[in-house]
Parts: structure tokens; C-alpha cells; sequence
């Protein structure tokens, strides 16, 4: 648990987030311009989001799928029937100054988030989800201002929590496992150097022994997960501190400060609005059947959660493997692929999680890309369990596979790597051991067991690591306490 | 002959057809119209002589190699209010100063692909807020019947010109009685089609849920031929129905036999002009006698219509003229942040009558007064929607007055807004319940000026208004009439 500077024992926390998430469609919300990030300003455009004069809107039907898709996933009640709303507002980066959003009836309710903190389970109630269009970005020189639109329309979903994340590490376990979710789902791509989730903090504290919640304080438009995070611990401990000196929580927004790590006061006037929320007159309210939003639950992925549970279940893998492995979806696809080739739950794991997951991130290679299949895995582990190849031979052929594929059986033949089996080659290797070294055979035979080591050693150095070790140890022991 | 700009399309058409004349004849008597009489009229703010011409040429040439279209080569005015790719759009505001239009409205997409071409921009109301065209940022538009009245509005350019035979036809927008009432005040045809029947896209929106296209005529065939063209679903406005298009000019028909005609009892009541109510009882007569049942009937909201009307209208034209703030297109003062450019700009480029309706609707919507205003405001609305819906259970169309009066004097209204507001108390209703609604010469007053006829029709059945109109006009004599500013045509 996260401490601030206060008495934090002596009060109690309440947070709740509203997350704005870019979803993963072709086109923007409104028009037919691509939805993507990272293109010249202002090419990305066209009347429609421009808002020209006589232009109207037209729904992108796949954004209103993925984010009755999200509501599925997070246990929502889908609306069969949502509207969209008109929300007035002047800004540089709002095309018509007024965003299309949904006010009072959004495309799902009710729902729930499972967290973990500690090794303690929660789970955050999740308000509702609505649909909406991103705005542009305003870009500042230094004698002018700017602003790129190729944002403006991109689809972007509020997921609204219930105030009930109680500390920094809860809002950043809620975040993690939201993220999570929306990647299973491929609701979006969850880019945060791309602004593709970005969530404004509501945050209060009060006496423990207090009933009714503190004064509330907005932080807006956190970018990153660790911001949420610092920026929480500072807040919580700034405002039990002014309660501590007896002093008031005034209800203001405030904007965190990454560089010096506080946040600050807004002037108030900036976020004195009045919406002026009305039906969006350009848009018909998205009507869904039954049996298109049963059509889409019905493509639900297993959750993360759900998966993780499963995989100590099924293939015997401890909490903390399960837990890694499921983290994302395309690991987890890769698991389970590679587990049932091969049979061998624990020992895929095992590759998975030590070598495979090294090699990823020192190329910083998605799982997508590696090059080694999961049946070649599977294949390289039959290989090891049937002792054609030792451990260290394995890793070659692991790191040789992993950078240009291939099959194992064939990388064992190429590079001659089967292991040494046979007595007769193996008893050459010991007989030339023991003559090189008397005095290890007799430190053995004097009782220092550690010697027995050394020789097979210098048998796997002279088979150049074919041998089989464990053969080359038994007939060693057997020809030390015999012979 | 008479003047080819004093003809209806089908007349032209025929014309051309026949290789009597040549669309450049067409546009050329059009433009040397314009030349002869727009000083005193003021319809056009703009227009391109040169690009007309040459756009007529090649529908020429295009026709003398077998091209065949619906309207070859026919020219056809647009309110200032639609967008045409390469042309000024200035809404009749100088906050527009500058932006020229990137795209064809989907209207003007449709009769382009038809063959129209487009000459000039016609003057309105500023952003469609008016009954007068008084509200224009850049000059007044003289009613041609009498130069000293107003052409109605806000389409009054539209009406001006074609009246005045400056247009063959033009396209108004009408959100409460901005097509009826100028064509009744100019003695125009003018239809205002049943919301979600034409596109809206490119229309610039004063009141999404109210604003509609329509074609402003000199005769009722050639509302429905343009009609025809530009009605049916768009992808690009989702509020279009997928309802289909019937063929309006095979609707038509010289009798009203086995039609039901509705005269609504709240629409003859006091403050309505003599000589207007004389003649509109004349023509509900006429009607029967073509064959029609006449039947009274009621439709009790009424008199909410214009409180309602401008709740709503105000409240959605607030939000609607928000993307008027100098930052990507238009007139811009600049400013030491964004707020205080927005200020500037608005504060300098808007007229008084935006800016009035501007704090109107964003009054109506702020937090306090939704629920007392705009809420109440909807629920009005779908009583006076079940009003008519009701009505239309009792008979096929409704015969109305278009407005109280015949067109104002110029400056008779501009200083007292309300009483302008409650001359659309006709055109409003029709409008809050998405209904379609026609106007057609009916008479004139003593001092010469038209009065006009409302066909008011229930949603999608256009085909019956047309009907009616068609019959009743071919019985008349009243459409024929020209002003007195055409004298110079030399008769026809
Ligand atoms: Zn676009």
C-alpha cells in the first residue's frame, strides 16, 4: 500500500476514473478519413471533420461494435437503444465546437472490473461506457499556435468507473487490468506514446470515521499509468496534509506537473462550463437486436483472468506462471499452442517464460514475429525429453530457431549436435578422462564426491558437448567403484 | 417569342429538345436578365457569367453528341446557404467572408448529374434567420411585384429571382416557412419537402431537425421534376429515409377526384388579412369544385407552433453556428488567446438577428432551463406531430394560407422581430411535425401583391401536395401573371 505523508491510516481514499480509449477501427467515427496515428499535421482530414459548413455526421457502425464489444467483456448491460448528444464547448481543437458524445443514454451500463493488488482481489464497479469522437490536437510554437486535426474524429470510448478505487496502486492495478481486457478484445491498441488511453482522476479524501465523501478534485488528462500513479500519491498525501492542518478541500481541477512531480491549481475559469447537452439532431439513435449484440458476445475471447485460472487448472502451471503467461493474449495463444503439441505443460512454460521472453525483449520482438513456431518448440522440447539433445545443445538450437526458424530435428543434424549415447564412443571419452586426470580419480575415490563432477566434465569437453551427461556420470561412478 | 428566361424547364427542355434554342441561348437571356433588372431587384450576391456560359457550351456540345439528361443545360439559382464545390458559400453573413465550398451538396451533386448548371448565389437572410431577407449582411432584396416590399425570406433571393425572371428555378431551404412564404410572397411555386426526404448534406444547418431543400418554380411541374431528382436517401446524411421515390410529374392530374381536403378551423382566425382569407376560401371553393372533399378539421397546437419553433430552432442553431469562430475558415479578428478570437470574430461578423437567436438557444439549453424550455419544447412538438398525423387520418392533404399577409414594406418589421416571428404561425406546424408543404399562387391583393396557397401533405406524400397544387394551378390563371418589372419581355 502506498503511503503519503499524512496520517493515511487516519483517512480513507475515494477515486474514481473516466478513461478515454481510442478504438481500433479502419476509419474515424463521422467520415471515411484513416483512423492512424503518426501522419503529416492536417492530412489526415476532410470537410466532415473539419466540421465545413453543411457537413453531417455518419456513424462508423464498427466503432459502435467495439465498444458494445468492451461492455461485453466488462459484464455491462448493453443498451438496445442509445442516442447521441450534442456537448458545447469552445476550443481550437474542436472542429464544430461542439463534441458528439452520449449523454443520458450510452451504449452500455453497469459492469465490473477484476483487480489485483498485493495479492489482494478486488473488483471495481464500472459506471458506464459511452461513445464519442477524440478531438484535434492543438501544436504551440514559439510566436503561434497551431492545430492538427487528424485526431479530430477518431472514435474514442469513456469507460466511467465507480468511486470505488481506494488508493494510487488500486487506480494503477484498475488501469493494467483494463488494458489488458481491451487488448484481448483487440478493442484498441493501447498505445499510450500514441494517446490511445488517456483518463481524468476524480479524488477525495475524508476522516475515516466520516459518512459523506470529501470535496472532490479533478486531475485531467493523464497519459500514462505511472502518471495516474504519481500523481494520486502526491494528491492524497497534499490533501490529507491541508486536513491535517485543519484547513478545506476547494473543488477544483488540477493538472499534474510531471516534471516537478505536484500538481497544480487550474484557474477555475477554464473549467467553468455549461455543456448545453441536447440530442444530436444530425444522428438516429443506434437501435441493436438481441441477436446482434448475442451475435457479438458470442466472439468474446476468454478473459484474461478467466485464462490465467484455466491455465493452473489445465496444465498444472503455478499462479505466478499462469499469471504471466496470460498477461497478453498472443503469449497465451503461443502457450497453449506449444503446450499442446507438445504435452509437456510445465517444460513450455518453462522455455517460454526464461528464454523465449528474454530473447523477445532484448530484439523487443512482439510474440507475433518470433520466428520460432509453436510446433518447433514443441518439437525442440520432444527432442530434449527423448535425450537425442543435452541442455546446452538445446539452447543453441533455441537461439538458432529463434532468430531464422527452421525446424529442430534438421538444426540438430546441420550442426551435428545429437548427443553421444553409445557406450563404446562414451567409454573412450571416460578412459582418456581418467588417464588425463589420476588425481581426481583418487580425490573420488578418497571419499571427495566433487571430483565425479570434474570428470564428466572433462568428458562432455572432449565429446564437445555431445555427450549424454547423464549416461557419462553413471557409467563414471560405475567405473570408479568398481574398477 | 417570349423571353427564354421567362419559361419554365419544361417549356425549355421541350425548347431544346425541338433545337429551337441552345442551353448557351438560355443561360445567355438569363444573365442579360439579371443585367436588366437585378440593380433593382438585389436577388444575386454573386454570380459567374463567363463560367455559366461556358458550363452551358459544353451541355451543348455534350447534348449535339447524344448526351441525354433530365435537365440539359438548364441553369438553376442556389440559395447562399448550399454548398457548390469551387463557390462561395456566405450564408448571407460576413463571418463567411472568404470560405469557399470544397464540396457539392448532395442536391447539388444530384442536379449536376442531371445536367443543371449553376450560375450565381442568391441572397438570404443571414445562416436563414428571417422572414424578409432583411437580415442579408450584404444588401436588400426588393419584392418584384413592388420594389418597395420585401420578397419574403429567408429564401428570398430565390423567390426574387425566379419571379422576376432573373432564375428558370432555384433551391431554397425552409426550416419554418423559408420556401412557402417568399414563393407566397413573390407568387412562386415553392415546396419544402417532408424532413428526411432530401439530403441535407451540404446544406448549411441553421436547425438540423427542421431544415429541408427545396425547389423554388414557376410552375408546380417543375418543383415535382426537381424534386424527383434530388429526393431519396444519402449515405452522407443519416436523417434521409429509406422511403422510395415515386414519380412526382406521374402523380399530377387535372381534377381532385376522391381526394379529401382538410381546412384546419385554428388556421382562420383573427389577425389574418381580409383580402388573404378571401382568397384562400376562393381557392378551398375551386378545389371542391375539381372534384375534392372538403372537410374541416382541427389541429389544437397551433398556437404553441412558434413559441415551440423558436425554442428548438434557436437551441439547435446555437450549437450549429459554434464552428463560426474564425479558426479554419472564414473572417477572422484576431486575439491574444483563443477565447478572446472568438469573441472578436463573432462579435464582428454575426448581424443582430444571429446573435439574438444565438443567446436564445444557448439560454434555452443551459443548465436551469433545459427542462422548462427545451424539453417542454420537444414534448410540444410531438403533440403538434400527433396533430397532424391525426389529421391525416380525416383527409389526404390540407389547404392553408401561407402566411397572414402579403409581403411587408421594407423595414415594417425589422425593428419588432416578434411580430415577424408570428407571420410564420402558418409554415411553422408543418414544419415542427416533418411534414411536407407546397406553395401556390392563389391571388392577389388590391395593391398587387400574390398571395399564396399551403398544400400541406403528410410525410412522404409529396405525390398528393403536388397533386393538388398541379390541379388547382392548371385551373387558374394566377401563375401566368407577371410582374411588372418584366415588362420589358415583351409579353407572352
Ligand atoms: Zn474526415
Amino acid at each position: 500500500m502506498t503511503r503519503g505523508a499524512g496520517d493515511l491510516m487516519d483517512y480513507r481514499v475515494t477515486i474514481g476514473l473516466e478513461t478515454h480509449v481510442q478504438l481500433k477501427t479502419q476509419t474515424k467515427i463521422w467520415c471515411g478519413c484513416r483512423n492512424r496515428f503518426g501522419q503529416p499535421p492536417n492530412t489526415d482530414v476532410c470537410p466532415v471533420c473539419l466540421g465545413y459548413p453543411g457537413t453531417l455526421p455518419v456513424l462508423n457502425r464498427e466503432s459502435v461494435r467495439l465498444t458494445v464489444m468492451a461492455g461485453l467483456m466488462l459484464g455491462c448491460r448493453i443498451n438496445e437503444r442509445s442516442t447521441f448528444d450534442r456537448k458545447s464547448y469552445f476550443y481550437p481543437d474542436m472542429p464544430k465546437n461542439y463534441q458528439i458524445s452520449q449523454y443520458d443514454e450510452p451504449l452500455c451500463l453497469g459492469g465490473r472490473l477484476e483487480i489485483e493488488v498485493n495479492g489482494r482481489k478486488k473488483s471495481i464497479g464500472i459506471t458506464r461506457i459511452h461513445l464519442e469522437e477524440d478531438v484535434g490536437k492543438s501544436i504551440h510554437y514559439e510566436q503561434s499556435s497551431g492545430v492538427d486535426f487528424n485526431r479530430a474524429g477518431t472514435p474514442l470510448m469513456e469507460i466511467v468507473s465507480e468511486p470505488e478505487i481506494e488508493s494510487a496502486d488500486e487506480a494503477f492495478a484498475y488501469l493494467t487490468a483494463l488494458k489488458q481486457v481491451l487488448l484481448y478484445g483487440g478493442i484498441s491498441d493501447c498505445n499510450l506514446e500514441e494517446g490511445n488511453i488517456r483518463s481524468d482522476i476524480n479524488c477525495s479524501v475524508r476522516p475515516v470515521e466520516r459518512e459523506e465523501l470529501g470535496t472532490k478534485i479533478e486531475i485531467k488528462n493523464m497519459n500514462t499509468f505511472r502518471g495516474v500513479h504519481r500523481s494520486l500519491v502526491y494528491e492524497i498525501s497534499r490533501q490529507i496534509n491541508v486536513l491535517n492542518d485543519g484547513g478545506s478541500i476547494s473543488q477544483e481541477t488540477r493538472r499534474w506537473n510531471d516534471e516537478t512531480g505536484v500538481t497544480e491549481a487550474m484557474r477555475t475559469k477554464e473549467y467553468a462550463h455549461d455543456y448545453r447537452y441536447f440530442p444530436e439532431p444530425d444522428l438516429m439513435p443506434v437501435v441493436l437486436t438481441r441477436e446482434q449484440i448475442e451475435g457479438w458476445r458470442a466472439t468474446i475471447p476468454e478473459l484474461p483472468g478467466d485464462r490465467r485460472a484455466r491455465f493452473v487448472r489445465e496444465y498444472g502451471l503455478s499462479e505466478y506462471d499462469a499469471g504471466v503467461l496470460s498477461a497478453d493474449r498472443n503469449v497465451a495463444d503461443y502457450y497453449e499452442e506449444a503446450a499442446r503439441a507438445s504435452g509437456h505443460f510445465k517444460a513450455v512454460s518453462n522455455w517460454i517464460m526464461t528464454d523465449m521472453l528474454h530473447a523477445m525483449s532484448e530484439g523487443a520482438i512482439p510474440i507475433q514475429e518470433v520466428k520460432i513456431t509453436p510446433g518447433a518448440l514443441a518439437g525442440l522440447i520432444d527432442l530434449v525429453d527423448r535425450q537425442v539433445i543435452n541442455r546446452p545443445s538445446a539452447k543453441r538450437v533455441f537461439t538458432i530457431l529463434f532468430e531464422k526458424g527452421g525446424n529442430p530435428a534438421d538444426i540438430v543434424e546441420q550442426e551435428g549436435l545429437s548427443q553421444v549415447r553409445d557406450t563404446e564412443s562414451l567409454e573412450t571419452y571416460i578412459d582418456e578422462a581418467i588417464t588425463a586426470h589420476p588425481q581426481s580419480v583418487s580425490d573420488y575415490r578418497s571419499g571427495k564426491k566433487a571430483a565425479l563432477k570434474f570428470l564428466v566434465g572433462q568428458v562432455m569437453r572432449l565429446s564437445k558437448g555431445k555427450a549424454d551427461p547423464q549416461m557419462a556420470l553413471e557409467m563414471l561412478r560405475e567405473r570408479l567403484d568398481t574398477g | 417569342m417570349s423571353s427564354l428566361s421567362a419559361l419554365t424547364i419544361h417549356e425549355l427542355i421541350d425548347l431544346l429538345d425541338r433545337g429551337v434554342c441552345s442551353s448557351e441561348d438560355v443561360v445567355t437571356e438569363v444573365l442579360s436578365a439579371i443585367d436588366a433588372r437585378d440593380e433593382r431587384v438585389g436577388a444575386y450576391l454573386d454570380y459567374d457569367a463567363e463560367g455559366a456560359l461556358a458550363a452551358a457550351r459544353s451541355a451543348d456540345d455534350a447534348r449535339s453528341k447524344g448526351a441525354e439528361r433530365i435537365l440539359p443545360g438548364i441553369p438553376i439559382g442556389i440559395k447562399d446557404v448550399l454548398n457548390v464545390k469551387g463557390d462561395t458559400c456566405r450564408c448571407g453573413s460576413r463571418i463567411l467572408e472568404g470560405y469557399v465550398s470544397p464540396y457539392d451538396a448532395t442536391a447539388v451533386a444530384r442536379l449536376r448529374q442531371a445536367g443543371a448548371l449553376f450560375l450565381g448565389r442568391l441572397n438570404m437572410d443571414e445562416f436563414a434567420m428571417g422572414s424578409t431577407n432583411e437580415n442579408s449582411a450584404f444588401q436588400i432584396t426588393h419584392n418584384p411585384w413592388n420594389l418597395e416590399h420585401v420578397p419574403g425570406g429567408s429564401s428570398g433571393g430565390s423567390a426574387a429571382a425566379v419571379a422576376a425572371g432573373e432564375a428558370v428555378a432555384a433551391l431554397g431551404t425552409d426550416t419554418g416557412g423559408s420556401i412557402r412564404q417568399p414563393a407566397s410572397f413573390c407568387g412562386c411555386v415553392g415546396l419544402k419537402p417532408t424532413y428526411g426526404r432530401v439530403s441535407r448534406f451540404g446544406a448549411t444547418a441553421f436547425a438540423s431537425s427542421l431544415d429541408q431543400i427545396g425547389p423554388i418554380t414557376r410552375c408546380v411541374r417543375d418543383a415535382a421534376l426537381l424534386l424527383g431528382i434530388m429526393a431519396g436517401r444519402d449515405p452522407l446524411d443519416s436523417t434521409t429515409v429509406e422511403v422510395p421515390v415515386p414519380n412526382y410529374q406521374e402523380a399530377l392530374a387535372d381534377d381532385l377526384k376522391g381526394m379529401k381536403l382538410g381546412i384546419p378551423r385554428e388556421y382562420f382566425v383573427e389577425g389574418i388579412d381580409k383580402e388573404v382569407e378571401q382568397s384562400i376560401r376562393k381557392a378551398i371553393r375551386l378545389c371542391g369544385d375539381l372534384g375534392a372533399e372538403i372537410v374541416e378539421i382541427s389541429l389544437p397546437h397551433t398556437e404553441y407552433a412558434v413559441a415551440v419553433y423558436y425554442i428548438l430552432a434557436t437551441a439547435e442553431a446555437s450549437a450549429n453556428l459554434a464552428r463560426f469562430d474564425g479558426v479554419r475558415y472564414g473572417a477572422r479578428d484576431e486575439g491574444h488567446d483563443p477565447m478572446d478570437l472568438y469573441v472578436k470574430t463573432r462579435a464582428r461578423y454575426f448581424g443582430p438577428e444571429v446573435k439574438r437567436r444565438i443567446i436564445l438557444g444557448t439560454y434555452v439549453l443551459s443548465s436551469g432551463y433545459y427542462d422548462a424550455y427545451y424539453r417542454r419544447g420537444q414534448k410540444v412538438r410531438t403533440l403538434i406531430r400527433r396533430d397532424f398525423e391525426q389529421a391525416f387520418q380525416e383527409c389526404d392533404a390540407i389547404l392553408a394560407p401561407v402566411a397572414p399577409t402579403t409581403a411587408y414594406r421594407l423595414g415594417e418589421k425589422i425593428e419588432d422581430p416578434l411580430q415577424m416571428y408570428l407571420g410564420d404561425i402558418f409554415t411553422i406546424p408543418a414544419s415542427l411535425a416533418g411534414m411536407c408543404g407546397l406553395s401556390v399562387p392563389c391571388g392577389f391583393s388590391d395593391a398587387g401583391l400574390p398571395i399564396g396557397l399551403q398544400i400541406i401533405g403528410d410525410a412522404f406524400r409529396e405525390d398528393r401536395v403536388l397533386r393538388v397544387g398541379y390541379a388547382y394551378e392548371q385551373s387558374t390563371e394566377w401563375h401566368k401573371r407577371i410582374p411588372p418589372i418584366r415588362d420589358d419581355e415583351g409579353g407572352r
